[in-house]
């Protein structure tokens, strides 16, 4: 099995594979001929400048965007490999089990913090209810899935200390209650490959510690790849294995965050060109 | 009111501009539709008549009306409110003079002859009232903490869940019992026929829009598909009421399945236009498709509905039994009344029951999540398209119900039962009974079938209530009646979210 696996891929480690991405808008190049290896049980930083191309990165990896060139290969589990970019946007999240979270956050307001989770374990509910149609007559295999998932819903409220504000409205939730249910919610789909856009945004210094623990365990727990985009230094120094930089979409490094931390090319594209040494 | 003076210069620059397109637009739109009509005359001859005078006025007010709208959206609300106070007035009050036929009305100095289009003009100075009215209370609750907002809002959701359920048995209850008091005649079981119909098919396009949150403007066209379904079968096929029911739904989910098809990735104003549309096309597939609809004419002579077989006949053909001759009672008109009017309460419970049960399965608290967010629901890797095509074909099955037993209520159909202004009714009573609220939606439908029903005496002034109830609704409760949302599932149960509900 696993010699299998490696003579499909290079390394068997390798999670996701980005070759030479390419991302057009008309007369802009958003990406621009970005290749980068993310590897399980690792968390990737992203990190780059304003506009620099990370959140396109993200849409492209999660079909909300077709690059224009490129090719994006996710190793799955038991040696499937799926072509990203050739999929639809939602089958990514369905067949992949890609799952992410947005930049500006993106809940089901009006529904309750546990409906939100129950949300994202739709596919294998609607499974077990068979289409709705055995779970209208109580099907017990259906109830069994439904406490199943409710289960799995109150597991995460406890991990992200939501528990007591689980039948609340999502919207109604404070700024950083918000982003950790966000995180919730896309670990709910049982993913291989969780994608989070700025996690640490607009949270304070405590908030943002209790985020990187949050974040190791799920590293550690689920062994699942993270790809990370943050401003946050702390956050992205302290928790990434490995980190690409991206500048007005480029790659213009990548390495341990030591290295990253003292080149020249980070500094510059950070500093401008005033920076310059 | 400070602010008002160095923003306003700019505001009423815009609402010049928006004015200038109106004009425009109101020109090109009305130029062909209104400024010509066709006359026919003796024989086969046709003319055109032209009402240019009619083209100048609408190219006039209705710019006036969009640069006073403009401007209380702006937050300049004195002109708005004063001058479309005195045109609600003045046009509503020309109008209910008109239709009432007094020599007045020619007196006075008015655009169109006709009194309805005047009030038509009446609604929209409404609408500009309605801005201002509303503009005044944003600013006073700007004035307000957003504790104190908040508070406001729970307290109305808290209101509004009591008055559900307290309401719901009630009107249950009172649903059933009405037959048997001394108020039950036939004329009042007839017209709640009429307004338990509309409930239903309330209820059904509530799966669509407060669920779903899809708007569709064309829900009429599998009512009417419905409807057909059974007039054809009936007449061509024989069959009873009971037998092409569940053919009728079926078809009509079809038909729900085949236009969501390609409309469904459609979003927002898109969709309620291309719904419009096929509304519709169906209308007028009805009215041409001569051979097998009956065109213009309708369908007629479709077997009324029947008691599990039993026709409700005065004189049963020889050798067959009859309801009343079954039962051993004296012939009474009322008994198919009655029967109809239990029968839709079934139909329309079950709508109630199923809806209900939807929402508590993975696929309604899908349509759910994507009225309120389709970008995450893709992330989440829901499919967007089948989850909207469900939750179209179920609401349509609802309707294709309701048609058909609309057909063996009337023995009779035909296009006219089936135009663009069902539609806009059915969507008001959802909207106005407060999107996804099944009391609502009861209560809505009450308010706007029956209360013109009562006032049917006053025949022409019972669309100027229905559009007067429908203002006070939206002026008195902006979200609609019962506007509310209860959680699908609870972990905590209610008294302890309440208790939180009310710390917080
Ligand atoms: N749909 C789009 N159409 C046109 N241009 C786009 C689109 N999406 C992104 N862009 C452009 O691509 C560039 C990269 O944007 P992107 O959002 O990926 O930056 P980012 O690295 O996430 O920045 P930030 O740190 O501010 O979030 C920007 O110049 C942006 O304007
Ligand atoms: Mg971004």
């Amino acid at each position: 099995m696993s010699a299998a696996m490696a003579a499909v891929s290079p390394a068997a480690d390798t999670l996701l594979n980005v070759e030479r991405l390419t991302m057009r808008f008309g007369g802009l190049i958003a990406i621009n001929d970005v290749s980068f290896v993310a590897k399980r049980r690792q968390i990737t930083g992203i990190i780059g400048p304003n506009g620099a191309g990370k959140t396109t990165l993200f849409n492209c990896i999660t079909g909300f965007y077709k690059p224009t060139v490129g090719r994006l290969t996710l190793h799955g589990d038991a040696g499937h490999t799926y072509l990203l970019e050739q999929m639809d946007g939602f089958r990514i999240g369905q067949k992949a089990r890609v799952a992410r979270t947005f930049q500006n956050i993106r809940l089901f307001t009006g529904m309750s913090v546990l409906e939100n989770l129950m949300v994202a374990q739709h596919n294998k509910l609607m499974l077990a209810s068979g289409y709705t149609v055995l779970g209208l007559f109580g099907w017990p295999s259906f109830r069994r899935a439904e406490r199943d998932a409710r289960d799995k819903a109150v597991h995460w409220l406890e991990k992200t200390r939501l528990i007591g504000v689980a039948d609340q409205p999502a919207g109604s939730l404070p700024y950083g209650d918000q982003r950790r249910l966000e995180i919730a919610r896309a670990m709910c789909t049982d993913p291989i490959m969780l994608c989070l856009d700025e996690p640490a945004a607009g949270l304070n210094p405590r908030e943002s510690a209790d985020l990187n623990s949050l974040l190791l365990s799920i590293r550690d727990e689920f062994g699942i790849g993270l790809l990370l985009i943050e401003h946050d230094m702390s956050v992205v120094m302290g928790i990434s294995d490995h980190i690409v930089v991206l500048d007005y979409g480029r790659k213009i490094a990548e390495g341990t965050p030591l290295d990253i931390r003292n080149d020249p090319a980070v500094i510059r594209a950070y500093l401008g060109e005033d920076g310059q040494e | 009111m400070t602010a008002v003076p160095s923003t306003s210069a700019p505001l009423v620059i815009q609402a010049a501009k928006e004015a200038a397109w109106t004009i425009l637009v109101v020109g090109l739109l009305s130029f062909l539709m209104v400024g010509y009509q066709t006359e026919v005359l003796q024989g086969q001859q046709m003319s055109f008549v032209n009402r240019f005078g009619d083209v100048i006025w609408a190219m006039v007010l209705i710019p006036i009306g969009r640069f006073l709208l403009v401007l209380a959206r702006g937050g300049l609300l004195l002109p708005p409110a004063v001058l479309g106070g005195i045109a609600t007035l003045y046009l509503f009050g020309a109008a209910v003079l008109g239709l009432a036929g007094s020599p007045l009305y020619g007196q006075l100095p008015l655009p169109y002859d006709q009194p309805m289009v005047n009030a038509i003009f009446g609604v929209g100075a409404v609408f500009i009232l309605a801005a201002a009215i509303k503009g005044q209370r944003d600013r006073r609750r700007g004035a307000q903490t957003l504790e104190m907002r908040e508070a406001a809002e729970a307290r109305q959701a808290r209101i509004a869940r009591n008055m559900s359920s307290i309401l719901g048995p009630i009107l249950i209850v009172l649903a059933i019992v009405i037959p048997w008091t001394p108020w039950g005649d036939r004329a009042v079981v007839d017209s709640l026929v009429l307004v338990m119909t509309y409930v239903m098919l309330g209820w059904g396009l509530n799966i669509v829009v407060g669920l779903a949150g899809l708007l569709d403007l064309g829900y009429v066209a599998f009512y009417a598909v419905g409807a057909y379904t059974y007039a054809k079968l009936s007449i061509a096929l024989g069959f009873t009421f009971w037998e092409s029911l569940p053919i009728a739904g079926a078809l009509a989910a079809l038909f729900g399945v085949l236009l969501g098809f390609p409309v469904l990735r459609l979003r927002g104003d898109y969709l309620a236009i291309v719904t419009l549309g096929f509304g519709e096309i169906i209308r007028i597939v009805l009215i041409n498709w001569q051979s097998f609809t009956g065109g213009p004419n309708g369908l007629g002579n479709i077997t009324r509905i029947d008691f599990f077989g039993l026709p409700f006949e005065r004189n049963p053909a020889p050798g067959t039994e009859s309801f009343h001759t079954f039962f051993g009672l004296e012939f009474a008109s009322t008994h198919r009344v009655f029967f109809l009017y239990y029968v839709i309460i079934v139909l329309a419970l079950i709508t109630n029951f199923v809806t209900i049960r939807l929402r508590k399965m993975p696929i309604g608290r899908a349509w759910e999540a994507l009225r309120e967010d389709e970008t995450a629901c893709r992330a989440l890797g829901i499919n967007p398209t089948n989850t909207k095509l469900t939750a179209f074909a179920i609401g349509a099955m609802f309707a294709g119900f309701a048609g058909s037993f609309f057909a063996a209520r009337q023995g009779f159909v035909s296009p006219e039962s089936f135009t663009f202004i069902e539609s806009a009714v059915i969507l008001a009573i959802v909207v106005l009974g407060g999107m996804g609220s099944q009391v609502g939606v009861a209560l809505a439908a009450l308010l706007l079938i029956g209360l013109p029903e009562v006032l049917r005496d006053l025949s022409l002034y019972r669309m100027l209530v229905f559009g007067g109830v429908m203002v006070l609704i939206m002026l008195w409760r902006p979200k609609g009646l019962l506007a509310y949302r209860e959680p699908t599932l609870l972990l905590h149960g209610r008294r302890k979210r309440n208790k939180a509900g009310v710390q917080s």
